[in-house]
């Protein structure tokens, strides 16, 4: 990324021509920050502010009365108790969903690129054909069937149905990683006697580390702001933020208060921003790989 | 024999719970589905076959209509806008800018967060009675509007430019990198010959960026013909039907209308329209590895 541009060092001289790429780039940099701004600086007002419709202007006090509500008391309907129990949620359903499917992709991957048994490109190419496919066409059937196992409005179900959507993109993204690594390296494994599993753990997984990161932060932030999913299997004790979210700012009775919608959207919004924050590059190369190769 | 048996057995058994899902969720769904879309299941699913009414009574429908043409015109122009913005951000960030990763983080934080959370963000910015529109007019421009969510003509713009506000940092990563990959001598040569660098960009660039920029397109409009939870959370489907999307239609057949019969067809029409879509691209990126691979 960082190689030497070939029109040389950073232009010294101030031209029109750099004012204007300057003025685009600070233009689409206020376009894209606005929305953050405005939500930071609602959340931060009291009603009797927002009422003003001065939605740029800075809040005359600091009030963080709306993060506390946005998190312990916002109302989803009758039920009052905040965006709280939709965090955890969240968290009970990515972090197993994230784990179990980065692992089955990882194994998926492997198995398909470096030992290819029978029909492994028929399975391959199912797969990718089943990743493209609107999610609505399978959900009737889906939500009869868990219900008939048992795993309807489940936290164990929610995590399954992820898991399953989730393949597609995983194993392709494994089976790419995993078939530049030279078959060599497997068969010399085997020849010392090594098993499926053995490579796997011993020599296959400790190589594809950093796809598994990249491959994990894909996975999470797609989890975490899945919809369509937690509405429909997760069930009323399970329900994702990304759903409570929507509950509490689509349907309250009487007056919207802004500010603690804007608090709950933050609160929502924060995980995955964290995580792209932080994680910089590689979530970077994770959107990359999933785009160019999906 | 017997070594290549076992390793075979090995990999076999770890892929079974993959085929499970490919084969039973994947394929059995959707032939559940498709066949309930030829029943006249309302309710409960029904084995009474009925041919292709439920179809008819799909295209009859002025919603479901509506909703056609509401996610075409948002698909055009969400893509379309994605590509130009992005490209253009990767075009100016690669012009040796000063903080360019601050500019890249900047582009690119929208597309990190859930639809439902931009979807409330760009609601509560187009309120007509406390967002923007009410902020501009204190000001003093009192005839300004700005009612993009509350007005039936503008509603489906008012999604695009969300759409386009969390997507195009996408477009922008993918061209930049592209951008990136491209040989200095060919910026030497046209610059010897003087090209501006405009027409560089246009002219020499872009055609390279191809592949990349299609492939970009292509995912997003995956999401278009998905989309579901941005028109939730931004005007769930009004004022009257102006943003109405099929999936959405589909949902709320599936699970509010308890309209399986015509859900299930509505959803088939909707796979029928991905093939459509994805089938000639596949055909061409196959065909390229074929030439490729023989060359």
């Amino acid at each position: 990324m960082n190689q030497p541009h070939p029109n040389g060092p950073k232009p010294a001289r101030i031209t029109a021509g750099r004012i204007g790429l300057y003025t685009f780039l600070v233009g689409a940099a206020l376009f894209f920050l606005l929305p953050l701004y405005t939500m930071v600086v609602t959340s931060l007002k009291s009603m009797d502010e927002i009422r003003l419709g001065q939605i740029f202007a800075l809040p005359a006090t600091l009030d963080f009365s709306a993060w506390v509500t946005a998190w312990s008391g916002a109302c989803m309907g009758t039920v009052c108790v905040g965006i709280r129990s939709g965090f955890w949620n969240s968290v009970a359903i990515t972090v197993p969903s994230v784990a179990l499917s980065v692992f089955i992709g990882a194994v998926n991957g492997y198995a398909l690129s470096l030992w290819r048994p029978r029909g492994a490109n028929a399975l391959f190419g199912l797969l990718m054909a089943g990743g493209l496919i609107p999610y609505q066409i399978f959900l009737y059937p889906m939500v009869r069937a868990m219900a008939n196992i048992g795993l309807y409005n489940s936290l164990a179900g929610i995590i399954l149905v992820h898991v399953i959507f989730g393949l597609p993109l995983v194993t392709l993204l494994f089976r790419n990683y995993f078939v530049s690594v030279p078959e060599e390296l497997c068969k010399a494994a085997r020849v010392d006697g090594a098993g499926f599993w053995r490579i796997f753990f011993e020599i296959m997984l400790p190589i594809a580390v950093p796809m598994v990161v990249v491959v994990s932060m894909l996975q999470f932030t797609g989890i975490w702001n899945d919809f369509l999913l937690g509405l429909v299997f997760a069930g009323r004790d399970n329900l994702p933020m990304t759903v409570q979210l929507n509950n509490i700012v689509n349907t309250t009775m009487g007056e919207r208060t802004y500010n603690v919608n804007m608090a709950a959207t933050i609160l929502t919004a924060i995980v995955p921003l964290a995580i792209y924050f932080l994680s910089g590059r590689w979530f970077v190369r994770g959107i990359a790989a999933g785009a160019v190769k999906g | 024999m017997s070594v290549k048996r076992k390793r075979n057995l090995s990999a076999t058994i770890a892929l079974l719970p993959t085929w499970f899902a490919a084969v039973v969720v994947f394929i059995g769904t959707m032939a559940w589905s498709i066949r309930l879309s030829f029943t006249n299941s309302t309710l409960f699913p029904s084995s009474t076959y009925v041919g292709f009414a439920q179809y008819a009574k799909l295209f009859a429908s002025a919603k479901w209509l509506a909703s056609l043409q509401n996610v075409l015109i948002f698909g055009v122009l969400y893509v379309a806008g994605c590509l130009v913005l992005g490209f253009l951000l990767a075009a100016a960030l690669d012009r040796k800018i000063r903080f360019e990763s601050a500019f890249r983080a900047i582009f690119l934080y929208p597309y990190a967060m859930s639809f439902v959370v931009t979807g409330l963000i760009w609601q509560w910015m187009l309120n007509p009675t406390l967002g923007i529109q009410a902020s501009v007019r204190s000001l003093g421009w009192e005839s300004f509007v700005l009612d993009w969510v509350v007005n039936r003509d503008m509603a489906i713009y008012a999604l695009v430019l969300a759409g386009v506000w969390q997507g195009a940092g996408l477009v922008m990563v993918i061209a930049l990198a592209g951008i990136r990959g491209i040989e200095a001598e060919q910026w030497k040569a046209a610059r010897i010959d003087g090209i501006p660098v405009w027409r560089i960009y246009v002219s020499i660039i872009l055609p390279q960026l191809g592949p990349a920029l299609a492939a970009a397109g292509m995912l997003l409009a995956m999401g278009v013909i998905k989309t579901y939870d941005i028109v939730v959370a931004m005007t769930n489907g009004g004022p009257g039907n102006a943003t109405e999307v099929p999936a959405k239609f589909i949902m709320d057949n599936l699970f509010g209308r308890q309209n399986l019969g015509l859900a299930t067809a509505g959803a088939t029409v909707l796979v029928l329209g991905v093939v459509i879509a994805v089938a000639p691209f596949r055909y061409a990126m196959h065909m390229r590895n074929q030439a490729k691979g023989g060359a």
